[in-house]
């Protein structure tokens, strides 16, 4: 299952956010969009995910046009936005059993399925708690628990170790990458962190709204003639390592 | 259910499902937010106990339908406080639809394959539903007044609340959707809320307002909040007044079109960073 975009432009008024953006994401894998903050990240996010309408281009998950077949697409599509969307005054149980019923899961198989993914997550002790109990690493989980209810094939990720401790941001990465290898799932994990990017991993670089690179990040690097992929990124974009 | 095409039908129980997980969820931030319950209780309450002592005597009413008899000042005021307290509620929780898009709950929301207009409608008909809670425990407080309504009342007012509900819902999210310039509250109050509730039947009789400005009469007339105070105020005793009942439906059915079609969480959409 996978992500194809063709020609993407997007502007909010005068404002470019996103020029003629065209990727295919390599399917059952962990993809990185990597991009510093402002580069069109989270606008590619609001498109894909329906938020924003298209004004130019196109784009389908697993074949299915988003304009044309939406139902289609946001079934087959999990989403972990980057600011948490969770109800801090329910349970995780109660936050997790209203996605299942906006996906018009029943009751009783939607209990077995926060289950499973709640066990998967190691936060099926937490299934009572007030989500406003946990921390913000647990938070995290249990957002990925809720996208993967409705099992769907590719998980989109904006920013989401944004505001965690390094250890937790690890873990989380860890998670998803596991996730990948377990259920073939694929992945697009938005990020400005470099460090969450294996050189293996498949990339996409944007910056001012342009997609400035897209290889494994072994190949970026040997086509940038550098050792690591920040140097390459420097190179790229003209920004300093810590701007990424 | 898939086609060949690619496009997803989703079975009726997905629909049911779905709004039963929105009801649950508009109750369970309602119980887990008694305060706001209690503050707006007190609103058409302070209306209920304070201003109508003090207008008991100076506005007589006299025999009007739906009653049969004198009434006291208290008995006429209490079916608009009921839409009152649906006003606010609608135009609160239609604000908080629109401006919260760009937070998590309208997302969340968003992310569901059904049709964004059932979604929509769901959450306006939870709303409403949720609301009743409160204008029954209005009526049971205003009991203590001697607003005592016949007992089969409050089961036939029932459809009628949930229609004016869900009319007041659907003109609040037509609203902040559309008008730009109305997104905080104090906006929407000077402007759509106290000119909807002074220009009704709400607090006096229509004819007391002929009397004194025929064209005050003839907008009071045509507001749509009028017949739903009516329709309530009918129903609450017992009586439909269909005039009210066809003009409240057709409002509650043209509100709702273009609410769903002007919520367009595509549009207006400012840059997150």
């Amino acid at each position: 299952m996978s992500i194809a975009v063709a020609d993407i432009s997007f502007s909010y008024g005068q404002r470019q956010a996103l020029q003629s953006v065209s990727f295919e994401l390599q399917p059952g894998c962990f993809n990185a969009l990597l991009g510093p903050n402002g580069a069109g990240k989270s606008t590619l996010f609001g498109l894909l995910t329906r938020l924003n309408a298209l004004q130019c281009g196109s784009a389908s998950i697993n074949g299915h046009d988003i304009r044309q077949h939406p139902a289609r697409v946001m079934s087959q599509l999990g989403v972990v936005f980057q600011q948490s969307s969770l109800d801090l005054d329910l349970t995780v149980q109660q936050n997790l059993l209203y996605h299942a019923a906006l996906h018009g899961i029943a009751r009783k198989p939607a209990l077995a399925q926060i289950e499973l993914e709640l066990m998967r997550m190691e936060m099926l002790d937490r299934l009572h708690d007030k989500v406003r109990n946990l921390n913000g690493g647990h938070r995290r989980r249990v957002e990925i628990a809720r996208a993967l209810l409705h099992q769907p094939g590719v998980l989109l990720l904006d920013e989401p170790s944004v505001g965690l401790d390094p250890a937790s941001r690890r873990a989380l990465n860890q998670h998803v990458r596991q996730l990948c290898e377990d259920r073939g799932l694929t992945v697009l994990w938005a990020t400005h962190l470099i460090e969450e990017i294996d050189p293996q991993d498949p990339v996409l670089l944007l910056h001012n709204g342009q997609l400035k690179a897209h290889n494994s990040g072994q190949q970026i690097c040997l086509q940038q003639q550098v050792d690591s992929l920040s140097e390459a990124f420097h190179r790229i974009t003209g920004l300093n390592r810590e701007a990424a | 259910m898939s086609h060949l095409d690619g496009t997803l039908s989703l079975p009726a129980s997905a629909y049911w499902h779905c709004f039963c997980g929105i009801l649950k969820r508009e109750y369970l931030r309602f119980i887990n937010q008694r305060s706001r319950f209690l503050s707006a209780l007190v609103r058409p309450l302070l209306w209920l106990i304070v201003f109508a002592a003090g207008f008991r005597a100076a506005l007589g009413i006299a025999i009007i339908e739906p009653y049969e008899t004198y009434i006291t000042y208290e008995v006429y005021i209490a079916p608009g406080l009921c839409c009152m307290i649906l006003l606010f509620n609608g135009m609160q929780s239609s604000l908080s639809m629109v401006y919260d898009r760009e937070m998590g709950s309208m997302r969340v929301l968003l992310m569901s394959p059904l049709p964004r207009q059932f979604l929509l409608l769901s959450r306006l008909l939870s709303i409403a539903i949720i609301s009743l809670l409160q204008v029954y425990a209005f009526l049971a407080i205003a009991l203590l007044v001697g607003v005592e309504p016949p007992l089969a009342g409050y089961i036939t007012v029932l459809p009628a609340l949930v229609l004016v509900a869900v009319m007041l819902g659907a003109l609040g999210l037509f609203i902040s959707s559309r008008i730009r310039q109305l997104e905080n509250f104090a906006g929407v109050m000077n402007f759509v809320i106290f000119p909807m509730f002074f220009l009704s039947s709400a607090l006096y009789p229509l004819w007391k307002m002929q009397e004194s400005s025929e064209w005050l009469y003839w907008l009071c007339r045509i507001n749509p909040f009028s017949h739903a105070v009516e329709l309530v105020r009918h129903a609450l005793y017992l009586k439909l007044d269909t005039e009210s009942l066809l003009v409240t439906a057709a409002a509650t059915a043209v509100f709702s079109l273009l609410a769903v079609t002007g919520f367009n969480p595509q549009k207006n959409q400012k840059p997150t960073r």
